[in-house]
């Protein structure tokens, strides 16, 4: 008991002294807060921009993973203070925050003058408000491909050229048939490693996702989620998935023991593709550009600027500066993240990037090309991430754990209405 | 001592002209300085203890959701969600399934080690200290190894499971078999710590009771249940409500458990514990008023349990 209440001073005092930071303006020079999370790979350009700027100071709060980011930057705009100048936010949680709008500046009014068409459309598009406020700018991206095990199509008789194989991920129903094709040869090697993975990227194709653009849930009423949850679940039912959760242990064993074949591949899961299959599996490991029904996106931030700052302007200049295409290709080159701007897309640097564990494919190139193949950003509404990782995710790791097709539906659709109440 | 100095200050009352202010400070001194000493306990128990749980009943009566621009007052509807909400009484069922798993078996095999550790041995503090160790270990390295050895495809414990040829449990959808593998991270945990505390209440039973029993006839067996058992009774009751107390807000280890990080506690909230649900409701549906109705009926709940036990405790061991 004692011991507990020293460690709640500790953190209290932690609290204050976070708390007293920025904002200050000493001596002409502003200090810039911004906080982000993962690698961003803006360590040099801060320095790059101090220069240019020498009345401005950033500060910049890092932190290791997205979730506990974005539970910081949902506490602080509940209480109103605290948050830093430059909030960044990752694409899974831009529905929520795109709920609270009305705590964020609208850069169309407060930043800097930016040119047309600086970012992909559909990036820029789910980032603006129903009445057009832009509440952040583009970082990166996650436009998605088709990753694949070479010596296990083989062994299954299935063609194993990066462009041979695209014909089977043409289409999801391609795709399903080639999997039934895989695993009756295949001697108890699934498909795909979880059905969760496959039908987030199916979902998000469509238009209309969980909720109508009036916030209205239409997870019943939407005939394209039925079909994909059909389509993932009758592929379960056929042995197609290796049922590992994403990001479990059992999932990181389950790259190590070549227990899938394929992988939805946004263009930064080859590196935790080649971190979970190790050295062993070098070579072994494939990607092509095509991904069933098109393109898709997963994952990708933006920055934003919350109006509880007092350097709104100079954060948002700030902001407009670190995602303009020159300075995305310095943070693609330090830290691999995905550019979103469309100038940054046709780099040469990026376009010839190899990724040498994929067998040395073009994958800058590559994932540019898939970029464009994006349609149109999915209306998210206030509680999509939640309904997507809460409801869904479990919902089809039920079936895939025994539970009928059926009423796996019916307790979607049901914890659905209530996230979303 | 009060007495004595009140007396004196009367007597200055009556001649006010004669005091000096130095006085006056020092009788302020004597007055006050015992409750500033005090205080500290009290300032932070009750910024960080007490205000917390009142403030956390006022939350419970809105519609709070964080960072919402109105919270409405809706006065007992969480409450009244809360007791038609399945998922709650599924939560507490888990809650209490564990808490059974965990604290029954933990106590006996505690009192069983205690009376193992106060034998004779060679290396006394070394198994003494042995028995502790869980307990250093950190709680979030222990979760994942155990959900690494308790996974369903590639864990440890179904590999040896088939190996002498029972078929794999399914750790992860199987309610009873998650119950069982959560408990065992906690009895790995917690059942040294409680062996120490009971070991240390064993040694204070005076040796001449045993040694007169013994004279009488009585075997080791029966001077364990007749002797050792009943003078145990203060600690027992300790270790238990304790072990009530922490077991039934069980929350990092169900949590850690699974695998999607996410806090549903398996794809049908097969181990989603109570607080495991308030956590969620809080902060990942940022429903803060019906998070806060949740934790007010678990402060209940385990009062409740915790009275329950001390009586039955108090009882059952004469």
């Amino acid at each position: 008991m004692r011991h507990r209440s020293w460690v709640s001073v500790l953190l209290l005092l932690t609290a204050t002294t976070a708390c007293s930071s920025g904002g200050a303006t000493e001596g002409g020079t502003t200090e810039l807060t911004i906080a982000t999370f993962n690698e961003f790979g803006y360590e040099e350009l801060f320095k790059e921009y101090e220069a240019a700027h020498p009345d401005v100071k950033i500060t910049q709060r890092k932190t290791g993973q997205g979730a506990p980011h974005h539970q910081n930057l949902f506490t602080k705009l509940g209480a109103g203070s605290g948050l830093a100048d430059i909030e960044a936010v990752e694409e899974g949680f831009l529905a929520q925050v795109m709920a609270k709008s009305g705590q964020f500046n609208d850069l169309k009014e407060i930043g800097p003058k930016i040119e047309d068409n600086r970012w992909l459309k559909w990036k820029t598009d789910a980032v603006t408000t129903k009445d057009g406020k832009l509440i952040g700018y583009g970082t990166d991206i996650g436009p998605l491909a088709m990753c694949y095990r070479k010596d296990l199509f083989e062994k299954a008789g299935l063609p194993s050229d990066p462009e041979a194989v695209k014909s089977l991920f043409a289409t999801w129903d391609s795709y399903f048939a080639a999997g039934d094709q895989f695993v009756a040869k295949s001697g108890g090697v699934a498909w795909f490693d979880s059905a969760s993975q496959v039908f987030n990227a199916m979902h998000n194709q469509h238009e209309v996702g969980y909720f109508d653009k009036s916030d209205k849930l239409v997870v019943e009423t939407n005939p394209a989620i039925k079909a994909d949850w059909t389509a993932v679940t009758n592929a379960v039912a056929k042995g197609q998935s290796a049922k590992l959760v994403a990001w479990s242990n059992e999932w990181n064993s389950g790259f190590k023991a070549g227990a899938f074949a394929t992988k939805t591949c946004p263009s930064w899961m080859l590196g935790v593709v080649e971190g979970q299959a190790g050295p062993e599996n070098k070579g072994k490991w494939a990607v092509t550009e095509a991904f069933p029904n098109g393109g898709g996106n997963w994952g990708g931030s933006y920055l934003t600027v919350p109006k509880q700052g007092k350097n709104a302007k100079k954060a948002a200049e700030l902001a407009a500066w670190l995602t303009a295409p020159e300075q995305q290709v310095k943070a693609f080159q330090a830290k691999g993240t995905f550019p979103s701007q469309v100038e940054a897309l046709k780099s040469p640097s990026l376009l010839e990037k190899t990724n040498a564990y994929f067998g040395d494919v073009k994958a800058g190139a590559l994932f540019a090309a898939q970029a464009q193949k994006v349609t149109a950003a999915q209306y998210k509404g206030p509680t999509d991430g939640q309904i997507q990782d809460n409801v869904f995710s479990p919902a089809l790791q039920s079936v895939e754990q025994g539970k009928s097709a059926e009423e796996g539906w019916k307790t979607a659709v049901a914890e659905a209405q209530k996230v979303a109440k | 001592m009060t007495a004595v100095l009140t007396k004196v200050d009367r007597e200055r009352e009556q001649e006010p002209r004669s005091r000096p202010p130095r006085h006056r400070l020092s009788a302020l001194d004597a007055k006050v300085s015992p409750y500033l000493f005090v205080a500290p306990f009290f300032v932070l128990f009750g910024a960080i203890g007490l205000f917390p749980l009142l403030y956390t009943a006022y939350v419970s009566l809105f519609d709070w959701e964080l960072g919402a621009d109105e919270t409405p007052f809706v006065g007992l509807e969480n409450y009244t969600t809360l007791f038609s909400d399945s998922q709650f009484w599924n939560a507490l069922f888990n809650t209490f399934s564990i808490f059974l798993l965990s604290s029954v078996p933990q106590v006996i095999v505690a009192v069983v080690l205690a009376a193992l550790l106060s034998a004779n041995l060679r290396a006394r503090t070394a198994w003494r200290m042995g028995v502790l160790l869980p307990y250093v270990a950190s709680l979030v390295a222990l979760a994942i190894i155990f959900g690494n050895l308790f996974g369903p495809q590639y864990g440890l414990v179904n590999g040896m499971l088939s190996a002498v040829g029972i078929p794999p449990i399914d750790w992860q959808a199987d309610t009873f078999g998650s119950h069982v593998a959560i408990a065992s991270m906690v009895n790995w945990r917690w059942t040294g710590y409680n062996a120490l505390i009971v070991l240390a209440a064993m040694l204070a039973i005076p040796r001449e009771v045993h040694e007169a029993a013994t004279v009488d006839g009585a075997g080791p067996l029966r001077r364990f249940f007749s002797i050792t058992l009943p003078m145990l009774k203060p600690t027992l009751i300790f270790v238990i409500v304790t072990s009530t107390i922490g077991g039934l807000q069980i929350f990092t280890e169900p949590k850690l458990y699974d695998p999607s990080a996410g806090s549903g506690g398996g794809a049908e909230h097969q181990y989603q514990t109570v607080v495991l649900y308030l956590y969620q409701s809080g902060f990942q549906q940022l429903d803060l008023g019906y998070a806060s109705a949740i934790a007010w009926t678990l402060f209940l709940v385990v009062i409740a349990v915790a009275g329950l036990n001390f009586l039955l405790t108090r009882r059952a061991v004469r």
